[in-house]
């Protein structure tokens, strides 16, 4: 167990926020995807993850992506009549992502994973430095 | 002779030990900072640096476990808790999903840790250093 390892786990599960937050943001206006449905908004969850092996009451660990659920919010309605999707009363059923706060994710996401890229900068500065002990 | 060079540096070597040992934890800390219900945890320097220099080259007890003589037994394990002992840090703006790290916090604490660290890695050179001298003569 390491930081190295704490921080590059912490990467790999903001990065893949960003990229959930990217797609919702890509398909903010898809009202149509693969199984005929409009998109739906997606988020990850994020779990601790200790290193085996570790003294209990006292786990440290990086973080996990347990999975990406999808949001059951209901769609937006979009009245636009001359859409071949609308239904009879002229709706356009548009995914259920909510612009303002995948942007609000993504600004996170980008931040947390700068303060875990500063952790590791730090960490090795200081693994440099203890490998000159004694000279 | 090997006990007094020991006994010389064996303060540093805990200490430095102490902080790498913070430092992982501030780092999961920060790791965790979006984690649902994560409690970010400290240990008080000090305390453990003492408790440490004063157990130095007593052997810790490790995990227990029962001998299974029969397929059906339930495996029985006991964790004995660590050499270091981590307490939860006092939230002052704790989040709704019950995550209690406060990212100023952590980084403050992480960008001092980090400069003590390598503070304890001058002293420990310094000393070594001058106790090659001393040997020189």
């Amino acid at each position: 167990m390491s930081i190295f390892q704490i921080a590059g786990s912490a990467l790999v599960a903001q990065s893949q926020r960003l990229n959930v937050a990217a797609s919702n943001l890509a398909n903010a206006d898809s009202a149509v995807g693969p199984d005929g449905q409009p998109y739906q908004a997606r988020h990850v969850v994020f779990r601790v993850a200790p290193f085996p092996g570790q003294a209990a009451g006292s786990e440290v660990g990086g973080v996990q992506v347990v999975g990406v659920v999808q949001s059951n919010a209901a769609p937006r309605m979009v009245y636009d009549p001359t859409s071949p999707l609308a239904n009879e009363e002229g709706y356009v059923a548009m995914p259920n992502v909510n612009v303002v706060n995948e942007t609000v994710d993504m600004i996170a996401a980008s931040r947390a994973y700068q303060a875990n890229v500063e952790v590791l900068n730090t960490a090795r500065t200081l693994m440099l430095k203890t490998l000159t002990i004694g000279q | 002779m090997l006990n007094r060079l020991d006994s010389a540096i064996g303060f540093y070597q805990e200490a430095l030990n102490l902080r790498a040992k913070r430092q992982e934890v501030l780092s999961s800390n920060i790791a965790n900072a979006d984690t649902p219900g994560y409690k970010a945890r400290d240990l008080d320097f000090s305390a453990e640096l003492r408790n440490a220099v004063a157990v130095r080259g007593v052997q810790p007890l490790g995990p227990t476990e029962l001998t299974r003589t029969h397929a059906a037994h339930i495996p029985a394990k006991a964790t004995t808790s660590g050499p270091v002992s981590l307490m939860y840090r006092v939230p002052t703006q704790p989040s709704l999903d019950g995550n209690t790290v406060d990212m100023d916090v952590e980084r403050v604490n992480f960008a001092e840790n980090a400069v003590r660290y390598q503070g304890t890695v001058s002293i420990l050179s310094a000393r070594i250093r001058s106790m090659l001298a001393a040997l020189q003569q």
